[in-house]
């Protein structure tokens, strides 16, 4: 395993070494929930960088990232494990075939290897090798959120066909949710909390410049600065910080950026009819500075 | 300031603590308990690290980052330089005592007797009496009695395909059970399971409009509201949204399992309405869809929009913030009190520009009304003719869209 960082300032550093700049507050958040073996919650506007604050934890710590993916009607079979149907299928022709009673062999079938792992038992079972991420916990089923509570009480599990599974350290456990509805009191008194806000001018060209290199320091800022007067014009969807980088990339050879330049390019970053009109309106705004 | 050994870390978590419930945010004892570990881990914590260890252990929703700004402030008690200020609120100084000005006082609301008096029969003549009867014409007594008949309203909505699937005659081959069935007649397949998709109820959203001249049809229509999350399907119970507004616009579902729900629309409608009274329905709906819609409340859901259509804000406005909601919802209901005129012409500005995005125009002013709104909810037939109910603004397009679905085609 990498050494892993002391303190805040260590992994604001360790973190930057991956291109990823992560401010006080956020360090100090999943600083602690190493520490403190607990999970932490983040929330933030779509874009701002939650999914990949986890994924580069995973890097810096030299673990492995496990992500799952949450939606409606998430159940057992694809959050903690399943059995695969058609090998044990497979497997009971077999034994039909050397003359064998499959009943007698029932057990066998309920055996390691036709154990599908999911997420939650993957990252279980790989203790603090793993960073598990739980994103957009708020769209799973408020059933799904009480199981992952226990889950993230015990860190066990118990399988009736094999028996009980215990971490053998805990994982760092990271969730994220765009706040569609409001998770249970119970789940958040567990979590740390850390609420990601846009970065500021400096600190998204700083992330542009760590992201895509080969774009000019002067664009990355000119583009910082304009994505930052987008997001004050009350769009529907703001741009986020990946189509900042998007952008900076595309307008990396542009010299001087004029209105029709900005026009041209301006599906890189907003990305819905309506907000288009409103942004067309204000070009000439936007571009006095 | 006083950090020396660990009683102090203590000392100074409770202290914080006890500041942000003073001023009304909520704290448990195990978050507590993790800031005071949390200091302790931080060694040599400085004022920064104090700002951000207690923020991630003791604060967990972003409308409290605000005060607990303003706590820490006060708590420390010193100007604090912090690398990134949190939010911006230059509204507040420094050294105010935070337990003085708190948050928004909770609303004590009186309690809320559940009185299931009714006796069958008597329910069945008083319906009758109140049935028509203008919600905002009614005293005391009869709107309890319409509470306690709309308790017992059935509220349905369409259904949608999910991606799940459940036990089955035909579909796919469901190979978990047909194995478990194989495995009883020694693996032979005799008997297969199949599986095929399960429906669910679609979203159901109610947008009231709680200003002055709505206030008796929007606390019917609340009631609505919880008949809807009261009934035997779960899953819609679980799916049930309520947003007021006035001048601007608020989310009351959390609201709705208050013991109190007129407490609750009383609530919100100080929350929402300012004292001049107008009604901007443009920019409330056009609020809903900017931070709603990004998270998925609206998408696929049965929008009903209670008001009586008098707008004060741009009508334009209005016209593209419903353009908007359309391509969102399922389908869109307006429920105007003012319908319930049989000289009713939908020409007020406000309610002219919605009515091209709206797929029924009903009253839904009286009990009968609402029946009619719950018929009409669960894509139902038309309303049985006994009841008198003021003909929707055009009853064939309304029709068209129950019988044939355009958005529900096979997938």
């Amino acid at each position: 395993m990498a050494d892993r960082p002391a303190d805040p300032a260590g992994l604001v550093q360790a973190l930057e070494q991956r291109a990823y700049l992560a401010d006080r507050g956020l360090a100090t958040a999943m600083h602690l929930a190493m520490k403190l073996g607990r999970p932490l919650l983040l929330e933030g506007d779509a874009g701002v960088g939650k999914t990949e604050a986890a994924r580069t934890l995973a890097a810096v710590l030299d673990a492995e990232l496990v992500r799952l993916q949450c939606h409606e009607g998430l159940d057992r079979s694809q959050a903690l494990y399943a059995w695969d149907h058609p090998r044990q299928l497979l497997h009971l022709r077999a034994l039909e075939a050397s003359g064998d009673r499959p009943a007698d062999h029932e057990s066998d079938l309920y055996d390691e290897r036709f154990l599908l792992e999911r997420p939650l038992l993957r990252a279980l079972r790989r203790g603090d090798r793993a960073v598990l991420l739980v994103d957009e916990i708020d769209r799973a089923d408020d059933e799904f959120e009480a199981f992952l509570l226990e889950l993230l009480s015990d860190f066990q599990i118990t399988i009736p066909e094999l028996g009980t599974v215990t971490a053998p350290s805990r994982p760092v456990v990271m969730l994220t949710s765009n706040r569609t509805r409001e998770l249970s009191d119970a789940l958040k008194r567990r979590c740390l909390y850390h609420w990601i806000d846009h970065p500021t001018v400096e600190r998204e060209a700083a992330i542009v410049r760590a992201r895509a290199p080969e774009v000019p320091d002067q664009v990355a800022t000119r583009v910082a600065e304009l994505v930052a007067r987008l997001r004050t014009l009350g769009l529907y969807k703001p741009p986020g910080v990946a189509e900042t980088i998007d952008w900076a990339g595309v307008l990396a050879d542009v010299d001087e950026l004029d209105a029709q330049g900005l026009v041209d390019t301006l599906g890189v970053v907003v990305k819905d009819h309506d907000d288009l009109e409103v942004v067309r309106a204000a070009v000439d705004e936007l571009l006095a500075s | 300031m006083h950090l020396d050994a660990v009683s102090d870390d203590q000392d100074w978590a409770v202290g914080l603590a006890t500041m942000l419930r003073r001023a009304g945010v909520t704290v448990g004892t195990g978050q507590v308990i993790a800031c005071e570990r949390a200091l302790t881990t931080l060694t040599a914590a400085d004022q920064v690290d104090r700002y951000w260890a207690g923020r991630a252990c003791l604060v967990s929703d972003p409308d409290d980052l605000v005060t607990y700004d303003r706590v820490f402030r006060a708590y420390e008690g010193t100007p604090v330089d912090l690398q990134t200020p949190a939010t911006d609120d230059p509204t507040e100084d420094g050294g105010v005592d935070a337990g003085s000005d708190a948050g928004p006082p909770m609303d004590p609301g009186p309690t809320f007797g559940d009185d299931e008096v009714a006796v069958a029969g008597a329910v069945a003549s008083e319906r009758e009496r109140l049935r028509h009867r203008r919600f905002d014409a009614m005293d005391d007594e009869e709107r309890q009695d319409v509470d306690r008949i709309l308790a017992r309203l059935r509220v349905a909505v369409p259904r949608r395909r999910s991606r799940r699937t459940g036990p089955g005659r035909r579909g796919e081959l469901d190979l978990p059970r047909t194995l478990d069935r194989a495995l009883r007649s020694d693996g032979e397949l005799f008997d297969r399971a199949w599986r095929a998709p399960r429906t669910r109820p679609r979203r159901f959203v109610l947008v009231l409009d709680v200003s002055g001249s709505m206030a008796g049809h929007a606390r019917a229509m609340l009631r609505f509201a919880l008949a809807a999350r009261r009934t035997a399907d779960r899953e819609l119970a679980r799916r049930v949204e309520v947003f007021a507004f006035g001048t601007r616009l608020t989310r009351l579902s959390d609201a709705l399992s208050a013991r109190d729900p007129d407490a609750a629309i009383a609530a919100a409608a100080r929350h929402v309405v300012d004292w001049d009274g107008g009604t901007r329905i443009g920019s409330s709906i056009d609020e809903l869809v900017r931070r709603w819609a990004p998270r998925g409340v609206l998408r696929g859901s049965v929008v009903v929009i209670c008001s009586d259509g008098l707008e004060r804000g741009d009508p334009a406005q209005l016209a593209a913030s419903m353009a908007r909601l359309r391509r969102h919802a399922h389908r869109i209901l307006w429920v105007n009190p003012l319908a319930g005129d049989d000289r009713f012409v939908p020409n007020q500005r406000g309610m002219a520009a919605a009515l091209p995005y709206v797929d029924g125009l009903l009253a839904g002013d009286t009990l009968a009304g609402l029946e009619r709104v719950a018929d009409v909810l669960a894509g139902g037939s038309v309303p049985s003719p006994a009841a008198p109910v003021p003909s929707p603004v055009d009853p064939g397009r309304w029709l068209r869209t129950v019988g044939g679905d355009r958005r529900e085609g096979p997938r």
